[in-house]
């Protein structure tokens, strides 16, 4: 009986292992100069964000003939660091990492850097270790974007509030600069700025808060959806006619938009992210020279 | 055929040998060691609470909570061996307050544990306001980092500290009175408590123990990233667990050893680092995972019950 569980947990694992790994094993044996090895690090693969990130990667490696690993740190910064040390072991060329925090990442960005293996960092940034490239969604661009997009929808000119995101954080400036500047090339006037904290139920509170103050508003940004969906909802109670744009085009925030509701959403692009990640690996380790921050154009989702 | 677990970690290396040429470089070695000893370190206070058969799920975010708890001491210029001392007293009370909540407050250690834990969480993710707290930059940190990034012989600091909990916990298990109460009260508690021995206080011990080790368990993965995450540990106990019960420890209590916990340990750490070798995709590995814990479990299993 002890016999037969043994060799079940020999064939089990020996069948398990061979057969997820796809084959990719027996092709890491037939040398290191065969074709270029890309490791991918991501935060969590639970997050359909992620997910696409990861796929996007994967087909521009399918393309370009890299071999790709991806390992998940499941939102985990001490998996994180075990990943890369793991990726180090298998000598890959490059890693691509998608940190879970920025600060947390720094040590294994260091352990790459000793061992000789360039970093490049996917969607958020490492605030120490040597990277070659950072490659994120351009969040001013897509504010300019929603900007422009309000402009147009009320023939440039009319009254906007703008609903910003937690004070300080990195997308609440860089999505309130495109939208600032895009508004300052108009005859629009934002007649209420104010923090809604990237949360719907503040959203709804503060645009309240709003229109009780202004008589006349024609159109919301809002730096994330969350916060529009929230206003969408004080408005609705109003029954005013004021048209909202978001940021992030979550499920909730495209089916507003499918509906009418909501008048559109900006929309980052994860695979966007990955396939760019894997062709600027590429092209560092083909010898020409990289960019060190890569902005990734976003999309605007509108009905239809 | 005594010792199934080890068998278990001689089968996994030879297979690894043979899939991956990788595997037995001391590089890899060292990594897999160096993985292997926070969930080790838990483990072993996990292997005291299950051998008196009882749990401690609380670990995850004791770990947690003194990870911050000694990044924010750091970060505010304290010396690292007050911080490294305070962090431990600090793991080793949240670990008397689940010993007297068992013990006194007769709570089953499983609820009383689950308490803990989410309190803890709640706490830690209060005091980090969920934001990570970082050590670079302050005058200790340097020092502090090694004591999960330094070596010593070429050997990682964390290595150390795994085999001397290891060599510790094995002596109080063998040698001390302490530690023949622990397996007394497992087997057999109201035996135990007629004959003379003071129960709550061998409860009060084990519990203590669990919350000192995953205070150290915190402050290592806190050293090793510079960094304390508000979910730093988050479902820590359950791969503790894992590496107590593959090395054989019942989860009744009375039965088990600490040599066990070692290869339990050392098993899931190389599972870990044998996966990603061989490029599994991670949907996949845990499921690995799974299976070859199941499987291992139930060797175990016909073992026992064949004799």
């Amino acid at each position: 009986m002890k016999k037969v569980f043994l060799m079940l947990l020999v064939l089990v694992l020996a069948v398990g292992m061979i057969g997820c790994g796809g084959g990719g094993a027996s092709e890491d044996n037939s040398g290191a100069d065969e074709g270029v090895t890309l490791g991918l690090v991501i935060s969590t693969l639970n997050n359909p964000f992620f997910v696409d990130l990861r796929d996007g990667a994967q087909a521009k490696a399918d393309e370009l003939g890299a071999k790709l690993v991806v390992l998940d740190s499941q939102d985990d910064s001490a998996t994180e660091m075990s990943n890369v040390e793991d990726l180090i072991t298998q000598g890959v060329d490059l890693i691509m990492i998608n940190p879970t925090d920025s600060d947390a990442v720094g040590n294994a960005v260091a352990a790459a850097n000793e061992a000789g293996i360039p970093v490049i960092t996917l969607d958020r940034s490492a605030n120490s270790g040597e990277v070659v490239a950072h490659i994120a969604s351009d969040n001013v661009a897509g504010g300019k974007m929603a900007g422009e997009f309000i402009i147009e929808l009320l023939g440039g000119k009319g009254k906007v509030v703008e609903l910003e995101g937690i004070p300080g954080a990195s997308a609440t400036r860089d999505r309130g600069e495109g939208f600032n500047a895009a508004i300052a090339e108009s005859d629009l006037e934002v007649v209420a700025r104010q923090t809604a904290n990237f949360d719907r139920a503040e959203g709804l509170s503060v645009m309240e808060n709003i229109l009780q103050a202004q008589p006349e508003i024609d159109a919301v940004f809002a730096h994330n959806d969350e916060m529009a969906l929230g206003a969408l909802e004080a408005i609705k109670a109003s029954g005013r006619d004021i048209k909202v744009v978001g940021f992030d085009a979550t499920d909730d925030a495209v089916k507003a938009v499918q509906a009418g509701e909501m008048a559109a959403t900006v929309q980052q692009l994860p695979k966007e992210i990955g396939s760019i990640g894997v062709e600027t690996a590429m092209k560092y380790l083909g010898g020409d020279d990289v960019a060190e921050y890569i902005p990734v154009e976003l999309a605007l989702v509108t009905k239809e | 055929m005594k010792n199934k677990p080890l068998i278990v970690l001689l089968i996994l290396c030879v297979i690894m040998s043979i899939l991956n040429d990788r595997f037995w470089t001391w590089g890899n070695i060292i990594t897999v060691l160096r993985q292997t000893s926070i969930n080790a370190v838990i483990a072993t206070g996990m292997t005291f609470a299950i051998l008196i058969g009882g749990i401690d799920l609380s670990v995850g975010s004791v770990l947690a909570i003194c990870g911050a708890i000694a990044a924010s001491m750091i970060s505010s210029g304290y010396d690292v061996v007050l911080t490294v001392v305070l962090t431990l007293l600090l793991g080793l009370g949240i670990g008397l307050v689940n010993g007297v909540l068992i013990s006194k407050g007769r709570l089953q250690p499983f609820i009383a544990t689950l308490g803990t834990m989410t309190l803890l969480r709640g706490v830690t993710l209060v005091y980090t306001q969920g934001k990570p707290i970082r050590t670079t930059g302050a005058e200790e940190s340097v020092l502090f980092s090694k004591i999960g990034t330094g070596y010593f012989l070429h050997i990682p600091i964390p290595i150390y500290i795994m085999i001397l909990v290891f060599i510790i916990a094995y002596f109080i298990l063998r040698h001390l009175r302490i530690g023949r109460y622990i397996y007394a009260l497992g087997s057999n508690e109201e035996a135990t408590m007629y004959s003379g021995i003071k129960t709550d206080n061998v409860k009060l011990f084990v519990y203590s123990a669990s919350g000192l080790l995953a205070a150290l368990a915190g402050i290592i993965v806190t050293a090793r990233l510079s960094s304390a995450q508000p979910t730093a540990g988050a479902g820590y106990e359950l791969d503790a667990i894992a590496a107590v019960v593959l090395g054989g420890t019942s989860m009744a209590g009375g039965i088990g050893a600490i040599s066990g916990t070692v290869i339990g340990a050392l098993i899931i750490g190389l599972l870990n680092n044998a996966l990603n070798l061989l490029q599994v995709p991670s949907y996949y590995q845990d499921v690995a995972k799974g299976v070859v814990i199941l499987i291992a479990v139930l060797m175990d299993r016909k073992q026992k019950a064949a004799r």
